[in-house]
């Protein structure tokens, strides 16, 4: 034993192999692994949606301060419905606070920055017109620059009260006016980037947001 | 008839002797930078003797620690870190912390020349490798730049930031010339340009000082005219192409030549002889690319400035340049027809 | 419990030094120079490869002598893509901040030539028990060479390890590290680290030899 603990299995002698045999071997393991992998899907499965559901609902709440609970809104034949968005289908989330009063959208933008594509997400109230917070959701921005669109406390900032109308500008030296916003120093293409999102995404969806009616605390919301 | 061994790049017969020895161009090439040297200490003052002498000293202890010992007097005495160190540090904001421009120097030897098998066998310009890792490593000091101070005595706090991090760049930062263009679309005089009073590196600002010192080596005969005047002019005719279409979006080609490290970049750095193609084609080749390039990446790209990465991109390719501008080789038919 | 042999100690130890992967066999570099901007991600990237090869070293031991030859690689490979969907799976729904920085590089866990490298140069040719401690020995040496780069650039490039910053404010953090030419510099500043301490070892071991002739 000490002499050879390698095994030689049969491989190297000249020994044939019918093809029932390969193709039974293959479809046992293929057998196997199907049955192993729908297990672990399975067992994963409410785990990884929960904190999918959580991680959005995070961020809904830090872009629209003060809500409570939220609802998807999905645009469809031309009216904004309740409803869970099909794959690529435009969605919005409405915020409500505690005592169920509409308080704002929470909307999903995505567009192009200095690297990758950028996914963000703002909160938007219809009564005062106003951007009230942003969160990058995504974003592949040099590290130590362009990463500061959210990791520049000041930069988010400038999202906090915002003016939409007529139309975010980008400047430099501080922002002044209502719609105005601050560059980031070293990292004007990635603070045009944000900017120029938001803009794109405004077009695309005030005219189509409608007030929401108040909801009762019946846990109508997703809580 | 033999046939020529087309993996072996020999530069044919006739070779002369020559006078000219390595510590002698290297000695040239510090005379002519010089006067930008000088320049930059008027106008940045203490700062630029900091980091200029960070930088020098970076490179040199390198090179040392890195040599052989039985080489050492040799390789130190010829000069050619010297170089690298001043060169690299012209390129360099006269506010960086000493400890990043000494780091620039240890990459620039140590990456750029020593790891490729000393001087002679590096493919890309030490100085430029120096300064694109700085570039990379640390974009927020490489790129805060200050108006030129005047006084002697101006030594920024940031320039003295302990090793490992940085004081808070100075307030009264300036943009460049080429930023202004690039994100405000101000352009800025001519003559600030060529006389040199202006936001930039160390010893880019000044453009006439810059030729002065080409114009000594040119006459020393220590450079390939074909590099520079090719770069030159081809970017003065892509930007002035440019701005014909459109004069509000375009710069000038006079303010492409004389803003930036373009005239810097185009007469030290590319016409370093070991990263450049030796045959006339060839260096016209390489010029154009240059060129090119530096225009693109200024007007197209999403950096102000394209200079060091034109230059690098270029001398990536120049082995391969050099290759295909082998003059014939005499008593050959054109065709290889052994 | 039998005692562990010399010969099994050495397939254990071999994979961390001797042997090792990464320094050694200039294996399993996809991963190597993509996920190490972090010591967290160097861990979970290694945590996942050691399940994925130990799991699948034990595998193709066990079965070794029921796959025909000429299906061989097929068989590891869908071995190794099982474990590595499980793998994938797992960390998703126990790490999901790890799991998006992770990215594709988990899936691509199949690709790593290191993995199939053991199951066709070593497990399937031994006994389960060295084919066992042959992939743990690899595993836990890919782990520790991740985990040095990794290390090396989140304290460069964040001036942070596991996430704790080290340093004060005032640090200036080296971007170009946590950026994927800083994982081919550390690198490749690594291999010389390794093959110069070889040279000194051989040149060591050399005089010794000599030293000893000279006395005999």
């Amino acid at each position: 034993m000490k002499a050879k603990n390698i095994i030689e299995p049969g491989r190297e002698s000249q020994t044939v192999v019918s093809a029932s045999r390969i193709i039974l071997t293959l479809a046992i393991a293929g057998l196997i692994s199907g049955v192993a992998i729908v297990g672990i899907y399975e067992a994963t499965f409410d785990t990884i949606a929960e904190n999918r559901a959580r991680e959005l609902r995070d961020a809904v709440f830090t872009v629209l301060p003060g809500i409570d609970s939220m609802r998807e809104m999905v645009y469809r034949e031309g009216q904004l419905v309740e409803g869970k968005a099909a794959i690529e289908e435009p969605s919005v989330y409405a915020g409500y606070d505690s005592s169920g009063e509409f308080k704002g959208y929470a909307i999903p933008a995505r567009g192009p920055g200095f690297q990758d594509t950028i996914v963000l997400l703002y909160g938007y109230r219809m009564d005062t017109g106003r951007i009230v917070g942003m969160q990058v959701l995504e974003s592949r921005e040099t590290p130590g620059l362009g990463d500061k669109i959210f990791k520049d406390p000041e930069f988010v900032a400038e999202f906090n009260s915002l003016e939409v109308q007529p139309g975010i500008v980008l400047v430099k030296g501080g922002s002044r006016a209502g719609n105005e916003v601050d560059a980031i120093t070293g990292a004007t293409i990635s603070s045009r980037a944000v900017v120029r999102i938001i803009n794109q995404a405004n077009e695309k969806w005030l005219s189509k947001l409608t007030l929401q009616h108040p909801i009762r605390s019946n846990g109508k919301g997703e809580k | 008839m033999q046939k020529h061994d087309p993996q072996l790049l020999l530069q044919h017969s006739p070779i002369l002797r020559h006078d000219k020895t390595t510590p002698g161009v290297m000695l040239d090439v510090l005379l002519a930078l010089s006067p930008v040297t000088i320049a930059s200490i008027w106008l940045f003052g203490l700062s630029a003797i900091v980091v200029l002498a960070a930088c020098i000293s970076g490179a040199a202890l390198t090179e040392y620690f890195f040599t052989p010992t039985s080489k050492r007097r040799r390789i130190l005495l010829d000069g050619s870190g010297l170089t690298t160190g001043l060169l690299l540090g012209l390129t360099l904001p006269p506010a960086l912390p000493a400890w990043m421009a000494f780091l620039g120097g240890v990459v620039a030897i140590g990456l750029g020349k020593i790891i490729w098998g000393g001087l002679g066998s590096n493919l890309f310009n030490p100085a430029l490798v120096g300064r694109a890792f700085l570039l990379a490593t640390f974009p927020n000091a490489m790129t805060t730049w200050v108006e030129p101070a005047g006084s002697f005595w101006n030594l920024p706090s940031s320039t003295l930031s302990l090793p490992f991090t940085l004081d808070e760049l100075d307030a009264v930062s300036g943009a460049t010339p080429l930023g202004l263009m690039k994100f405000e679309q101000q352009g800025t005089p001519f003559l600030e340009l060529f006389l040199g009073n202006t936001a930039g590196s160390l010893g880019e600002t000044s453009g006439l000082l810059l030729i002065l010192g080409a114009a000594y080596l040119l006459l020393r005969g220590d450079m390939d005219w074909r590099i520079p005047v090719g770069i030159l002019l081809t970017a003065m005719l892509f930007s002035g192409a440019l701005s014909l279409v459109d004069p509000t979006v375009y710069p000038t080609p006079l303010f492409s030549v004389f803003s930036g490290g373009l005239l810097l970049g185009a007469l030290f750095m590319a016409t370093d002889p070991v990263t450049s193609p030796s045959t006339p084609t060839g260096a016209w080749l390489f010029a154009i690319g240059i060129g090119v390039l530096v225009i693109l990446i200024r007007v197209f790209g999403g950096l102000p400035e394209g200079v060091m990465y034109a230059i690098l991109l270029m001398n990536a390719a120049s082995p391969l340049i050099e290759r295909f501008t082998q003059p014939r080789v005499f008593g050959y038919d054109r065709e290889d027809s052994s | 419990m039998v005692k562990a042999s010399q010969q099994e100690y050495e397939e254990l130890i071999k994979g961390i030094w001797r042997d090792n992967p990464v320094f050694a066999q200039v294996l399993g570099m996809c991963p190597m120079l993509a996920v190490t901007n972090s010591a967290i991600n160097a861990i979970a990237m290694g945590g996942a490869t050691f399940f994925v090869l130990v799991g699948s070293s034990f595998l193709v031991a066990a079965f070794k002598s029921w796959i025909p030859k000429q299906v061989r690689i097929s068989c590891f490979i869908i071995i190794i893509a099982t474990f590595v969907t499980v793998a994938d799976y797992t960390l998703l729904a126990l790490i999901p901040g790890v799991h998006k920085e992770l990215g594709a590089f988990i899936p691509l866990i199949v690709a790593n030539c290191l993995i199939l490298g053991r199951q066709e140069a070593f497990a399937s040719k031994s006994t389960i028990r060295l084919a066992l401690l042959d992939a743990i020995g690899m595993a836990a040496g890919f782990m520790l060479a991740l985990l040095m780069l990794g290390a090396v650039r989140e304290i460069l490039g964040d001036g942070a390890l596991f996430g704790i910053k080290l340093f004060g404010t005032q640090f200036e953090p080296w971007v170009i590290m946590i950026l994927p030419p800083g994982g081919f510099l550390t690198l490749g500043l690594l291999l010389l680290l390794f093959n110069w301490l070889a040279v000194k070892r051989r040149k060591f071991l050399d005089e010794v030899i000599k030293a000893e002739r000279g006395q005999s």
